[in-house]
């Protein structure tokens, strides 16, 4: 009950931000603050739970914390199944921690409609926690679609210059993988039907599946793509740049933050486990397709001159690797693609933020124009500069972990691939201090009389900052968390002998 | 004719009464008010006449029609549909010049001629239905005297109505010279003969037959008047001839496969998969260039009967029937709630004293701020068309794969999937449009009847797509007990 309360809480704190607008102007904000902070309550007594054998399938390892289930159209054996292990529990603390940071950090952004600039922010976060805890995989696909709209909406509402074009493209990319996602299901759970002769979308009994080699091979066509366009994974993360650079600062933050690594989650949760042998198959492709993303994420974030599309495209590069990690699927792989996917979390959100303030001081994001602003802004500079080199892969922070174990995991599995992806760390050390020098070092190009952090944003930032350096020295409570996880999978993908690198 | 029958036939004589009331309370009092609420009343009884025929269903009243489950749920989902655009015409015709009193007329005679379409096992029914739904509605699309445009979409409608139903009293005759009935049960029990030349008779027939429904159901490449029409018609009659007379035909349509076994013949499958196909393709592209919101709504509602026939098609697959009817008649009244939802928006900005309804892309710009609630409404009405969560039109959709898949037909569901892609965007086009910055601050007026339309048909939107359960149910009932 716990979990649906955690969505009921975002979904109906959205509808009284949105109406609270009518009353003042002021208390949306307050109102989906005040809701986040209500769902982030809910969570330590999440960690304090023990995995429980009873409620657990046969077929899975002993990692579920809570698993229920409410029949929603049985007919067709579709309930509101929902559960939480240590991954989804990991992935949804950072979207309500990331929530609350897009709150805060468009505090007096938005004035046109923040009733419904608050709707938005709380649906997306709603359909997002969703997706983390939905285990029937026709609720999945709604949650996967509910967070979609809200986003759009937000690029198209509250987006700059180009976002009707930007907006658009997201939604188009975004909305015809999922119909590929959703014919992918309805052809896994007819063969599942024409095989056990019982109509069910659980998650638990589509693993027990016994498909055709065939079948597998061309229904996890349609997984991957979804998750991969989602991800971003080469080439089809033409989306990202348009849409990341186009939407508002919190829209940014939570795109970057959390709608990415949905895609990730799918391919963890999904993808592999329900198809290992078709997995194994495009293994090699997927990893190939992570280092074309490492590096020519890199190459591309290094021509930019726009601050937001240089991150936007670090996106790409830094998801690169945990595609790799994943298709690697290996215990230090598949930690580090965990690890990756919370550090580039808080890092990515946090330049976005940084963006996002500069363009609000400077109205541009435009680095030609930039450059000595470390005089004018010192705060600023220091903050930018530490996440600058969180996200170029510094040891001692999040980012480096996370990287380091993915090499490390894939390394095993496939020399050559890892040689390559490592690459990525020399391209992004290349181009994220040139977003430095451009912005904040050099000679100021203009005397410039605009505000530096103040104490909401510094608060933020040191936060996020905290969270990043605890990542990087001390990482073994994630991995306590999402180990037992982890083996699960493995278990599951176990009777594929060719699996290099298994447990 | 026993009283069972008439009892059987009371909503269509309750509704045949209710026209004669009107036109005498017309003939003695022109007042639009008393007219329309006469009507709604007269439709009201119709639908408490339902009740008391479900005990006793189904019924075959002579060899003409049958009053079952199905005739059943169409004649309430026309009365209701007939209900809500009889309220949208009186806020449009209300406080104008011009006449409206016998537009409830029409609409009656055309209701009228839907619920027989749906109940009838028999040529002559079919016919007869057909012909009254059709009449009516020449005279309901040009009724307004503003001008040109509605004339020349009836004169379009007229034309080519007519040769769409010469060509299908041709098939029709074409099956009697080969079968020697015109009762479709009895055509079924003949339909797979020895002799070469009967199966011709049927063949040829069946594809006039299928020809003159694909003119009414506008399917490429018999779509052509559908634009010019929705444009023309004034919006509460476009609402109709888009959801009453397509979903009136198309239940036809299933009646008479279901009673003829018609799903036996590979070559009438393979040419519904055309239509199909090419309705899919061309009715989203060509929508994606439209400027004008009744022109890409009559695109789109092209596309959507493609998108009905992939699950119709499915039912030709062994053992897919159940589910395959099941599937069409959810995404039907998921189009049906839907497109009536979206012409009632275009009904409710346009005003039958103007010379154009207000129906440019343009005239939607900033309505999110103008009139937040009617925008809302529009936007989740486009979401169900373009078949995205928590609206009917997903559910519909989800159905139609489900019943595609099944029925293994992957071209079909490549094009479906292919065309709600582009779908998509000339849908998200008209949302983008209305969340721009206002050009207009002039106040909108949402009337007090036509906005109690628009809330219920967007909770009905809504509820079918978040709790489909009950209905669903019923359906499976429903399609076990056709088949």
């Amino acid at each position: 009950m716990i979990l649906i309360a955690l969505v009921s809480i975002l979904f109906i704190g959205g509808i009284i931000a949105w109406i609270a607008e009518g009353w003042n102007r002021d208390w949306p904000r307050w109102v989906s603050l005040i809701s986040i902070a209500v769902a982030a309550l809910l969570l330590p007594s999440l960690f304090l739970l023990e995995p429980h054998l009873s409620a657990t399938p046969a077929t899975t390892a002993n990692s579920w914390l809570i698993l229920h289930s409410i029949p929603w159209i049985p007919k067709f054996g579709i309930a509101v199944l929902v559960g939480l292990d240590g991954l989804s529990l990991l992935m949804v603390t950072l979207t309500i921690f990331l929530g609350l940071i897009a709150v805060v950090s468009s505090w007096s952004e938005i004035d046109h409609r923040p009733g419904f600039f608050q709707f938005n922010i709380m649906w997306t976060l709603a359909g997002v926690v969703g997706v983390f805890i939905a285990l029937d995989m026709f609720l999945f696909f709604f949650f996967w679609e509910v967070m979609l709209i809200p986003m759009y909406l937000l690029i198209a509402i509250w987006g700059h210059e180009n976002r009707g074009y930007a907006s658009m493209k997201f939604f188009l990319f975004t909305q015809i993988s999922g119909l590929l996602l959703l014919v992918s299901i309805l052809a896994l759970v007819f063969a599942n039907y024409g095989n056990t002769g019982e109509f069910t979308f659980s998650y638990f009994a589509l693993l027990d599946a016994n498909l055709s080699p065939d079948v597998a091979y061309w229904v996890m066509w349609g997984f991957f793509i979804a998750f991969v366009v989602k991800l971003p994974g080469f080439p089809f993360h033409t989306w990202l740049p348009d849409a990341h650079t186009q939407a508002p600062t919190a829209a940014s933050v939570l795109l970057a933050g959390i709608l990415l690594k949905t895609g990730a989650y799918g391919l963890i949760r999904f993808t592999v486990p329900l198809f290992p042998e078709a997995a194994v198959e495009i293994a090699p492709l997927a990893m190939l397709l992570g280092v074309a993303g490492v590096i020519y994420g890199a190459i591309l974030a290094f021509a930019q001159s726009d601050f937001k599309r240089l991150v936007a495209y670090s996106s790409v590069s830094h998801m690169g690797f945990v595609l790799i990690g994943i298709y690697a699927w290996n215990q230090l792989s598949l930690q580090g693609s965990v690890m990756q996917m919370i550090a580039h979390g808080l890092s990515t959100a946090a330049l976005f933020m940084i963006a996002g303030a500069l363009q609000q001081r400077l109205h541009t994001r435009d680095m030609t124009a930039m450059g000595g602003l470390w005089v004018s802004m010192p705060r600023m500079g220091g903050i930018t500069l530490f996440f600058i080199i969180a996200s170029l892969g510094m040891p001692g922070l999040g980012n480096f972990v996370g990287e380091f174990l993915i090499l490390m995991g894939t390394f095993k599995v496939n020399i050559p691939i890892t040689v390559f992806a490592a690459l990525g760390l020399i391209t992004a050390a290349v181009y994220a201090l040139y977003a430095m020098q451009q912005t904040f070092q050099g000679a100021p190009t203009q005397e410039l009389d605009v505000e530096d952090f103040g104490a909401r944003e510094i608060s933020v930032m040191v936060l996020m900052m905290v969270g990043l350096v605890f990542l990087g020295l001390y990482p073994q409570p994630v991995f306590d968390i999402v180990d037992p996880v982890l083996a699960g999978l493995y278990q599951l993908t176990q009777s594929t002998p060719s699996w290099l690198g298994s447990l | 004719m026993t009283f069972l029958d008439f009892q059987a036939l009371s909503p269509l004589l309750a509704l045949t009464a209710t026209i004669l009331v009107v036109l005498m309370i017309i003939a003695y009092n022109r007042n639009h008010k008393v007219v329309c609420t006469t009507t709604v009343i007269g439709l009201f009884i119709t639908l408490a006449t339902i009740p008391c025929v479900i005990g006793i269903d189904p019924v075959q009243v002579t060899q003409l029609l049958v009053i079952d489950r199905f005739a059943l749920l169409l004649i309430t989902l026309i009365a209701l549909v007939t209900i809500a655009v009889s309220l949208l015409a009186y806020d449009y015709f209300d406080g104008n010049s011009g006449r409206p009193e016998e537009f409830y007329l029409l609409l009656m005679l055309s209701a009228l001629g839907g619920m027989v379409l749906v109940s009838s096992t028999h040529f002559a029914s079919f016919l007869l239905g057909l012909e009254l739904l059709s009449i009516s509605l020449y005279a309901l699309i040009s009724y307004p005297i503003k001008g040109l445009i509605p004339l020349e979409a009836a004169v379009k409608y007229l034309i080519l109505s007519g040769v769409a139903s010469a060509t299908l009293l041709m098939g029709a005759a074409l099956l009697y010279a080969g079968l020697g009935t015109l009762s479709f049960e009895q055509l079924g029990s003949g339909f797979y003969p020895e002799q070469a030349t009967v199966q011709a008779y049927i063949v040829i027939g069946s594809a006039l037959l299928l020809t003159g429904l694909a003119f009414k159901l506008s399917l490429v490449p018999f779509h052509m008047w559908t634009p010019d029409v929705y444009e023309g018609a004034p919006a509460p009659v476009t609402a109709f001839v888009a959801t009453v007379s397509k979903g009136a035909i198309f239940a036809l349509m299933v009646r008479f496969f279901v009673l003829t076994g018609a799903f036996e013949y590979q070559s009438i499958l393979v040419g519904l998969s055309v239509f199909a196909i090419g309705s899919m393709l061309a009715g989203n592209l060509l929508a994606l260039m439209q400027n004008n919101v009744k022109r890409m709504l009559a695109y789109s509602s092209i596309a959507h009967i493609g998108y009905l026939l992939v699950a119709f098609i499915s039912g030709g697959i062994t053992g897919g029937m159940a589910l395959a009817l099941e599937a069409s008649i959810f995404f039907l009244v998921a189009y049906i709630v839907t497109t009536l939802g979206a012409f009632g928006i275009v009904t409710i900005l346009s005003n039958s004293d103007e010379s154009r309804d207000c129906d440019a892309l343009e005239n939607y710009t900033g309505l999110f701020w103008r009139r937040p609630a009617l925008a809302g409404a529009f936007s989740i009405i486009l979401f169900s068309l373009a078949g995205i969560p928590l609206t009917a039109g997903f559910i519909g959709k989800f159905y139609i794969i489900a019943a595609g898949v099944k029925g293994t037909l992957w071209l079909l569901i490549a094009t479906l999937v292919v065309g709600s892609g582009i779908g998509i965007y000339y849908y998200l086009r008209v949302i983008y449009t209305m969340t721009l910055k206002s050009t207009s601050t002039e106040p909108i007026r949402i009337p007090v009847a036509s906005g109690w339309v628009m809330l219920l048909v967007t909770a009905t939107i809504l509820t079918l797509g978040v709790y489909p359960t009950p209905f669903i149910d019923m359906l499976g009932d429903l399609a076990k007990s056709l088949t």
